[in-house]
């Protein structure tokens, strides 16, 4: 398999997409877990 | 360990092509400025609904439907990168200015349109989800795609596009589609025209280098300024509608009356600009207040309804 070496430039932006990538990751854990929340809320109430 | 891709820019056949686009690129291709507007026009249409709805669903709601305003703004960029890379207001975007691929952009672009069609019906309605997909296809396909580059009427029925988020936050709350919610989604459709056939004045020398039919290109300046006047005095009278349907009160019909005789002034401003003015001084004034006009007339409804809902819950507990 052909390989580079990155830049220190590409190695940089490669690093900031990830950091990114992580916070939505994160964040859609989180949005799920709470509607999760609210809909089950909402179901045993009623 | 990164395996080489198989994208070679023009000049570089051979060398291993590596992004090195930053997330702020990324985010550029969801283009914020109009997401703003769509996120405060949804919030409008949020707020505005009879009924009650999570605070949170509600958050997730204006997040899916920026999302989904931002997904379309990326494959938006996708398909015209071509004619961004000319034009001196676009020229910078991430596509044309070599940071984006236009085949991660367009993935980036469907991958997010998904995502917030899916979890605005999962989470919201479905009713929503499917206005918030149609509004995604209708500026991408309808607008992009088919007008943009073969009618001069592009951006009136374009704008069809930007003016569904109101109805969208509407429907997050009430399920449905009512007079009220096709009203706030006709102050947005009938603002548009002036609004962008202003900033098309200005920047003809632009729109003329990439052959996109606009108005002033097509028909002329003339013509152009003729029917900004008819759109200025149509959204005027749009924007005094919820009074008279009776779902705003008397003091903001006044107020929106006051800011619609403002945009048809300004608007007449225009029509009276002579054709050889290269500064085009008032179509840039008609443009900063048509934006202004846009934010304001929607601030006005949100207040307007918190103001009356106020007053009424104090009634009745007095």
């Amino acid at each position: 398999m052909e390989t580079v070496k990155l830049t220190d430039a590409q190695r940089k932006s490669r690093r900031g997409r990830n950091i990114a990538l992580g916070f939505v990751l994160f964040g859609l854990v989180v949005l799920f877990y709470i509607v999760t929340l609210i809909k089950f809320g909402n179901g045993m109430a009623n | 360990m990164t395996v080489i891709d198989n994208h070679e820019a023009v000049g570089m056949e051979g060398v291993a092509r590596l992004s090195e686009a930053s997330a702020r690129d990324y985010f550029e291709l969801l283009k914020p400025r109009v997401m703003s507007l769509v996120v405060f026009t949804a919030f409008a249409g949020l707020v505005l609904a009879p009924g009650h709805i999570n605070p949170f669903i509600g958050f997730i709601a204006i997040l899916c439907i920026a999302v989904g305003a931002g997904a379309s703004g990326a494959l938006n960029m996708w398909y015209d990168a071509d004619i961004d890379a000319v034009m001196s207001r676009t020229a910078k975007r991430p596509i044309p200015a070599g940071k984006i691929l236009p085949q991660e952009a367009l993935a980036f672009g469907l991958t997010l349109s998904a995502f917030s069609v899916i979890i605005l019906g999962l989470a919201v309605n479905w009713l929503a989800a499917g206005l918030l997909a149609f509004t995604i296809f209708f500026y991408v396909v309808i607008y992009t795609m088919w007008l943009k580059r073969s009618t001069p009427q592009n951006i009136v029925i374009g704008g069809a596009a930007g003016a569904f988020p109101p109805m969208i936050g509407w429907a997050c709350v009430t399920g449905a589609v009512s007079i009220e919610s096709i009203v706030l989604f006709l102050i947005t459709f009938l603002w548009t025209p002036a609004h962008f056939w202003a900033l098309a004045l200005f920047k003809m020398g632009d729109y003329g280098a990439v052959g996109v039919p606009m108005m002033p290109n097509v028909c002329g300046q003339a013509t152009t300024k003729k029917q900004i006047v008819i759109y200025a005095v149509l959204t005027a009278l749009i924007g005094i509608c919820p009074t008279l349907l009776g779902f705003a009160s008397i003091g903001y019909g006044l107020f929106a009356t006051a800011l619609g005789l403002g945009f048809v002034w300004y608007s007449i401003g225009v029509l009276r600009m002579p054709e050889t003015d290269e500064r085009m001084l008032p179509a840039k004034k008609l443009f900063a207040f048509s934006i202004m006009y846009l934010f304001v007339i929607f601030s006005a409804l949100m207040a307007d309804h918190l103001i009356v809902n106020v007053w009424l819950n104090a009634g009745s507990i007095a």
